[in-house]
């Protein structure tokens, strides 16, 4: 199928996804109003969502030169949440958290990309040679980082625990509107620069050694890359909570659909992907089944299944 | 005498051996030959219990190898297969002592350690008995585990290519080790050879094998000639002699 | 070999450290003269001192059986879906059976660990054979399916809070006379073990030299997956998961004097003791009079261990 006619094929379905999952079953009178706003709060958070996290991951693929991670294997998602714990403690709970929502969460989210740019571009800036080994060990700095905040928790407030905790189920049903804004914006600009770096990607996509003979920059273009998905992922984490899993269905759809290894085409599909699948996926779930929270359980479930597939399909390579 | 009788065997679709039926004697140094992909390995490996067997049945001095327990067999014969890299981090003594284990189950008695060091000597081990075996070389490993296959003190020894990562000077010192076996301690051996030179010079019987099926068998002045070796290889080979034994010239 | 000895005598000492230790303010030198010094130390103190040395030993020896079965240094207890499965089978016989005795219920989380774990060994025998970072990944990825499961399945009944109890970061705090002698049953596997030692060393080096040698593969395996799944079972019923002490202690024992397992088992459990008192004293002296369970302790201290065994330089001479 023609690329361009794949994406707009993809417009289409996400444009039918959105109608939907706005306009069906909606309440007359007074109530209207009431509903479609919250409808349409929801499905904008479900697009930002969805474009980051498809985003994310394409990028992150490509930069490690490997189709079956996500930034949230290799611990992008559990180094946020450390690094909000650890601003807390830094600047004092009224300090800190009495600053408005969508100014605090931008700030967080410049730490966040300084963070994981110096460290994940130590860890992939020469380009990955031993694939395994460099997935474990972002396995590991996870459960680090996990425990990392756990411990920075337990020890600022042995009492009030829960609060940490609460944090590490992901929920595609309880996204904070405060963070709209500011996730909207971020998004935009993450989406932008990607855009913007294409074809230095697809440059990038061939490995280390051709890019560098055909005259990339390549370190500068990796650690933009892992720059703009330390601020996807910031976006997504904020918005639900880790997922783990669901960024590696999103790619493997793209990849199968797309069969197209130019980064023009896939960030867009991998984004619409993403968000249809979300869009449909929680309509279907909150509407027709009644059980908004399987969704997430659902995704994470299938996603797991999928990466010991291709883990014995010997697909890592 | 190990009697074969009816061997088929499958790994997935493809068929792997076509009905074999041999006797290997006792007493004797067999070599098994063959190209790539005839089908050695897994003979061997069947006969030494090490997968197994799928139709047709396999005696070692008159005993059925399918209803002789396990651990009686490992009395009467001590298998080598080839080695892949091993995660265990043990010294080499260690690694031999293992080869007592049947007769010991775990508490060595005297005459236990001294076989081992015997062992050790015969491959030329003692200085390297306290490394561990990842700190030494491919050849040193291998040489390692035929010692430990020699401690086991067996009245067979069936070996898969134990020739692997060792250098000219070993693997000559391997086969005289392997011949003495047989003609001064009454052992028998059977071993899959790569190169056909070794057996020419050492091995009192021959088995060919092509595509699962054995072709020739006999002494290697029978099976060593210019033409089973040309049509077992697909190749043209010439076979000359050197002091008494044939000589294959394989590589002009 | 002076090690052991050695080890002992710093066991020892931190035995004595953690019987001196803890909210309350006595002094176990008062305890022969002084009812409640001796009430103290008998049913708090000492219990709680034994449970956290039986269940350190315990899980170190299964952690080396494990290592053995599956030829993989970077797998654990805790990594290969063991503690998850045993969670399923504890939540199945509670839904199914609530009035069954617990005997009954050990033997059901015994073998649903033995069922998880055998499956992860079946998962990891179609992994490419070099690979050997593949496996603990494919075990963690397995451990995160089970594992949602089990929450999801917990969540559903009203069981999610003995589901946590069970999978998050383990910890002592809990233990009194009465109720960690399970354990015991964990010593016992772990011992058990230690009298088939030679029989999993040399499962160690093949299953072709193992059969050569006279041994059913198939027996020694089923036997240390026993061993493997009674030690996690009992361990997580009691305190809870206690990560990375499977993992991280018989790879440093290993590199001290290697794996003839009959000479290094003891060497292991004491080890395994010495870590996981050392954190737990700790967790509990860091914030004290809080607590911080040893299972986040553990994660931070493990999780560096593991990464520097991750990047040391191989043995290799």
């Amino acid at each position: 199928m023609n690329k361009r006619l794949v994406l707009w094929v993809l417009a289409g379905v996400l444009a039918l996804a959105a109608a939907i999952w706005l306009l069906q079953g909606l309440p007359d009178g007074q109530a209207r109003a009431f509903v479609l706003k919250l409808r349409t709060e929801r499905l904008v958070g479900l697009l930002l969502v969805g474009i980051s996290t498809g985003m994310a991951t394409i990028l992150f693929q490509t930069v490690a030169a490997n189709r079956v991670l996500t930034p949230q294997i290799m611990g992008f998602d559990a180094l946020y949440m450390l690094m909000q714990t650890l601003l807390v403690a830094a600047f004092g709970i009224a300090g800190f958290a009495g600053l408005p929502a969508g100014v605090k969460f931008t700030g967080e989210v410049a730490v966040m990309v300084l963070l994981a740019a110096a460290l994940f571009g130590t860890l992939l800036g020469q380009g990955v040679r031993d694939i395994p080994r460099t997935i474990l060990t972002g396995v590991i700095l996870g459960i680090l980082f996990r425990s990392l905040n756990t411990f920075v928790g337990r020890v600022l407030d042995p009492n009030e625990f829960a609060v940490v905790q609460q944090a590490s189920f992901a929920s595609f049903s309880k996204i904070d509107a405060a963070l709209l804004p500011a996730a909207g914006a971020l998004t935009l600009i993450g989406a932008a620069a990607a855009m913007l770096m294409a074809s230095r990607l697809d440059v990038l996509g061939l490995g280390r050694d051709p890019a560098v003979s055909l005259g990339l920059h390549h370190r500068r273009v990796v650690l933009a890359a892992l720059a703009i998905v330390a601020l996807l992922v910031s976006v997504s984490t904020a918005l639900i909570g880790p997922v783990t899993f669901f960024g590696l269905i999103v790619a493997g759809l793209t990849h199968g659909l797309t069969h197209s290894a130019c980064h023009r085409v896939l960030l867009p599909a991998s984004a619409m992907i993403a968000a249809i699948t979300l869009i449909l996926g929680q309509t279907v779930f909150e509407r027709v089944l009644g059980q908004a929270a399987f969704l997430s359980v659902v995704i994470e479930f299938a996603g797991g299944l999928f990466f010991l597939l291709l883990l014995i399909k010997g697909r890592i390579r | 005498m190990i009697r074969i009788s009816g061997l088929s065997h499958r790994i997935g679709k493809s068929a792997i051996l076509h009905d074999i039926s041999a006797d290997l004697p006792k007493g004797k140094l067999t070599a098994l030959i063959g190209p790539n992909g005839a089908g050695k390995s897994t003979l061997l490996r069947l006969i030494g219990r090490l997968e197994p067997l799928q139709s047709g049945s396999v005696t070692l001095d008159g005993a059925d190898l399918s209803r002789t327990p396990t651990d009686q067999l490992a009395l009467r014969m001590a298998v080598l297969g080839q080695q892949t890299a091993i995660a265990s981090r043990l010294r080499l003594r260690e690694l031999v002592g293992f080869g007592r284990w049947p007769h010991h189950k775990g508490r060595p008695r005297p005459r236990d350690l001294e076989v081992v060091n015997q062992a050790l000597a015969a491959f030329s081990l003692d200085d390297l008995a306290d490394r561990f075996i990842d700190e030494i070389s491919g050849g040193q490993a291998q040489r390692a585990y035929l010692a430990m296959t020699v401690a086991q003190e067996t009245d067979w020894l069936l070996l898969d290519e134990p020739l692997n990562n060792l250098d000219m000077a070993h693997a000559r010192s391997l086969m005289a080790r392997l011949g003495e076996l047989v003609r001064v301690g009454g052992k028998s051996v059977v071993t899959v050879i790569h190169e056909v030179n070794y057996a020419a010079a050492w091995a009192d019987h021959v088995v060919a094998m092509k595509q699962g099926r054995i072709v020739a068998q006999g002494s290697p002045y029978e099976v060593l000639t210019s033409e089973t070796l040309s049509m077992l290889y697909d190749t043209p080979v010439g076979v000359g002699s050197h002091r008494g034994r044939p000589l294959v010239l394989h590589h002009v | 070999m002076r090690l052991l000895p050695a080890a002992m005598l710093v066991l020892a000492g931190l035995s004595v450290a953690s019987l001196t230790i803890g909210a309350a303010s006595v002094s176990i030198l008062e305890a022969t003269r002084d009812p409640w010094a001796a009430l103290v130390l008998m049913e708090s103190r000492l219990p709680r001192t034994l449970a956290v040395i039986l269940t350190g030993a315990a899980l170190a020896v299964a952690g080396v059986v494990l290592q053995a079965l599956v030829r993989n240094r970077f797998v654990g207890p805790e990594t290969t879906g063991t503690a998850e499965s045993a969670t399923l089978g504890l939540l199945a016989v509670t839904i199914l059976f609530p009035a069954s005795p617990l005997w009954v219920k050990m033997v059901a989380a015994s073998l649903a660990a033995m069922l998880g774990t055998a499956l992860f060994v079946a998962v990891i025998r179609r992994l490419p054979m070099r690979e050997v970072m593949l496996v603990p990944i494919a075990g963690l990825v397995l451990s995160g399916v089970i594992g949602a499961i089990a929450t999801f399945i917990g969540w559903q009944t009203d069981l999610l809070q003995y589901v946590n109890g069970w999978l998050m970061s383990g910890e002592f705090s809990g233990v009194l006379a009465g109720r960690y002698e399970l354990l015991w049953v964990a010593a016992v596997a772990a011992g058990l073990a230690w009298f088939a030692a030679d029989r999993f060393a040399i499962l160690g080096l093949g299953d072709s030299v193992a059969t050569g040698l006279g041994l059913s593969p198939g027996a020694v395996m089923r036997l240390g997956l026993a061993v493997v799944a009674v030690v996690t079972a009992m361990v997580i019923t009691t305190v809870g998961l206690i990560p990375f002490v499977g993992l991280v202690v018989p790879n440093i024992v290993a590199r001290i004097m290697g794996d003839n397992l009959r000479a290094s088992i003891p060497v292991v459990a004491v080890f395994g003791a010495v870590l996981l008192l050392t954190c737990d004293l700790i967790g509990r002296l860091i914030r004290f009079p809080y607590e911080i369970p040893v299972g986040t302790i553990l994660g931070v201290v493990g999780a560096v261990i593991f990464l520097w065994l991750l990047y040391r330089r191989p043995a290799h001479g």
